[in-house]
């Protein structure tokens, strides 16, 4: 048999009819992950038609893109502020209620950011194919699964027959030899990758993380370092299981036990890229190279190390007109910028990690007058965690605003908004005009980054700080 | 679905890049419940200024966008958010087609799947689009080439089911669904990872 890669053997293991010239191979799909804003129309789609959800047991529903982070609206002592957000919520109860999709709803104590719980819960495994009606499904790429971002069309496919019509990417291997140096983070790791591969460098591809770089780094590092490969264009992102993969697992709600447990390990360590598989194309990268990153224009490939002065846009009108957004010149140093908020959390930085780090910046320190710091844990889990470990403390004595789990000011869809003009430094992964708020100019950065720059009011190198 | 077979207009032209769904949609305005209605909001944050009024600047604000169905960007249109929300909206504002050199993967399956054309097409071509706003296009699905008015014609690739589909009205939920057989066989013979 040919050497296959860690994209093949999944993709090949779910391929109920094949793929020929004329159709897409039909592709089961064993987790999927719903949440409020991209699953009404896919329920009404088959309320239309009159069709049961076909497996409502491979299916994990949740709220958290518009919902509130003040505890007060979360836990109903008050409406939910958002009234469209409210209606959604509602909408996505009454879905879960008549389909008997089974729903983590706004009070539940396992209830978070979709791309946050499922890890935590262990639903997400090697060798799953998983989806989601959200572009950072690759961030379950970290366990070896294949998971991807779908349309809203598609969600309903895959609710009336828990599968996919989809056409073979390609494979696309990111070496990464080396190790990171101190104060340089796997957000810094993936947004030097965009940087290098482009924000469409991986269109058509599955981009397989390698190397000695990317072995060294835990789950939710590699859960960083995934869910930003679709701002590379890349339809999912990869990283083969191993000790720390099963080390992460074990133990976790709904990981196998027992018997089940051993032929599951017996089975992923069979999934690693053979020897000699082919990878249509590689870009290779030098960890020890890498500084702390941030961006300064409106697409995560505009970015460069925090010590850089912003290049020349060489006259290009579209670079122009990010500066122009952006508020800033060629030339200019990123380092000392001022910021107004500054944004801790999201599914690619919103981890027990990634608090932790910020939280060795913030200890003893407070945030800088005139500047909002607001630190929103991935899930309740997460929130409990941060509380148990003291972490929880430390913010609120530096001046952090601390709220109740969700996507919140990533997108700002539930009232967390950055004011037009405003500068945002954000652990988030897009810094699209108008992301966190219409007018808003987001800088994206690692927690440490983001720790370090709202002590200082500045953009800051936490090199400086740790 | 309805079928189509092409689809003739002048072309409507944004000359930017890595437009992504964002722009086309801003996410302030996926709360709605629906697929309807978008159309005024597509690309909200550029066709209208902070206090609600049109930005007479933007493209689709002239007078000459009135009624154009084919729309011409840069590189890599639609990256970004997975929101079906933004071929929603474009299709609800009256456009059925989008031209560039690049369209991003999960953008360009949800505009397969509701009836919105995208095509992509080599820089030469691209090029004289971007240079000649206004251009009377036809796109035909049928023969899968894109004709300009100077004579030449452009073949382009489309996904072959997603065109038959198309062109015959075809929804794919249905074929899916014509598969249960073979989806219960396989998940007779496999559990979850």
């Amino acid at each position: 048999m040919a050497a296959s890669t860690l994209f093949e053997k999944i993709w090949n293991a779910h391929e109920v009819v094949p793929e020929t010239a004329d159709t897409p191979a039909v592709l089961y799909i064993d987790l999927h992950l719903v949440h409020e804003v991209t699953s009404p129309q896919a329920f009404s789609a088959l309320r239309a038609l009159g069709l049961p959800v076909r497996r409502p047991d491979r299916i994990l529903a949740t709220m958290d893109h518009s919902t509130p982070t003040l505890s007060d609206q979360v836990f109903g002592r008050v409406p939910i502020k958002v009234d469209a957000a409210a209606r959604q919520v509602r909408q996505l109860e009454q879905n879960a209620a008549e389909f008997g999709v089974e729903l983590f709803d706004m009070q539940d104590a396992r209830r978070g950011i979709v791309h946050v719980i499922s890890p935590e819960l262990g639903a997400s495994r090697p060798g799953m194919t998983i989806v989601c009606g959200d572009s950072h499904t690759s961030t379950h790429g970290a366990f070896g699964a294949l998971a991807f971002g779908i349309g809203s069309t598609e969600v309903g496919h895959v609710l009336a027959t828990q599968c996919l019509l989809q056409r073979k990417p390609k494979n696309f291997a990111i070496n990464v030899e080396g190790r990171l140096p101190p104060g340089v983070t796997a957000k810094d790791l993936i947004l030097a990758i965009i940087g290098k591969v482009g924000v469409s460098g991986g269109t058509g591809h599955v981009f397989e993380y390698r190397g000695s770089a990317i072995r060294a780094l835990s789950m939710e590092e590699r859960m960083t370092i995934c869910n930003m490969s679709i701002e590379a264009g890349a339809r999912a992102g990869m990283v083969a299981p191993d000790a720390v993969t099963y080390e992460y697992l074990q133990g976790r709600p709904r990981a196998p036990v027992g018997h089940d447990w051993d032929s599951a390990l017996a089975h992923w360590a069979l999934l690693e890229s053979d020897a000699g598989a082919l990878f249509d194309r590689s870009v290779d990268i030098d960890a020890g190279a890498i500084e702390p990153m941030i961006t300064y224009g409106t697409n995560p490939g505009m970015v460069l190390p925090i010590t850089a002065s912003i290049p020349d846009s060489a006259g290009d009108a579209v670079a122009d007109k990010a500066l122009g957004y952006m508020g800033f010149r060629s030339g200019e140093a990123m380092l000392g910028k001022p910021v107004n908020t500054v944004f801790i959390g999201s599914c690619t930085n919103g981890r027990l990690e990634d608090l932790r780090a910020a939280a060795t910046v913030l200890a003893g320190r407070k945030v800088a007058a005139g500047v909002h710091l607001l630190i929103v844990p991935g899930s309740q889990q997460v929130k409990r965690d941060a509380e148990a470990a003291g972490l929880a403390e430390i913010f609120k004595s530096a001046g952090a605003d601390w709220r109740e789990s969700g996507c919140s000011m990533c997108l700002g869809m539930n009232g967390d908004t950055v004011a037009a003009g405003q500068y945002s430094l954000s652990t988030s992964n897009r810094n699209f005009e108008g992301r966190q708020g219409a007018g808003a100019r987001t800088l994206l950065a690692s927690p440490l980054t983001a720790a370090a720059s709202a002590v200082r009011g500045r953009i800051t190198d936490p090199r400086e700080m740790l | 679905m309805q079928p189509m077979r092409s689809v003739r207009s002048n072309t409507v032209v944004l000359p930017l890049t890595n437009v992504d769904t964002d722009q086309i949609i801003p996410a302030r305005f996926l709360t709605t419940t629906t697929k309807e209605g978008l159309g005024h909001q597509l690309f909200s944050d550029w066709r209208y200024r902070a206090d609600g009024t049109p930005n007479q600047d933007f493209v689709l604000n002239r007078p000459e966008a009135l009624g154009c169905e084919v729309l011409v960007a840069g590189r890599n249109f639609g990256c970004g958010s997975s929101r079906e929300h933004a071929p929603w909206a474009l299709l609800d504002y009256g456009i059925r087609a989008v031209i560039s050199t690049e369209i991003a993967d999960i953008f360009r399956g949800n505009a397969l799947k509701n009836g919105l054309l995208p095509v992509t097409v080599d820089e030469g071509t691209a090029d004289w689009l971007l240079a000649h706003p206004g251009a009377s296009v036809t796109i035909d699905l049928q023969t899968t080439r894109l004709e300009l008015p100077t004579g030449a014609s452009i073949e382009f690739p489309i996904e072959a089911f997603a065109r038959h589909c198309l062109l015959h009205g075809i929804d794919e939920l249905g074929y899916l669904r014509g598969k249960l057989p073979e989806i219960e066989r396989y998940e007779a013979l496999h559990t979850a990872p």
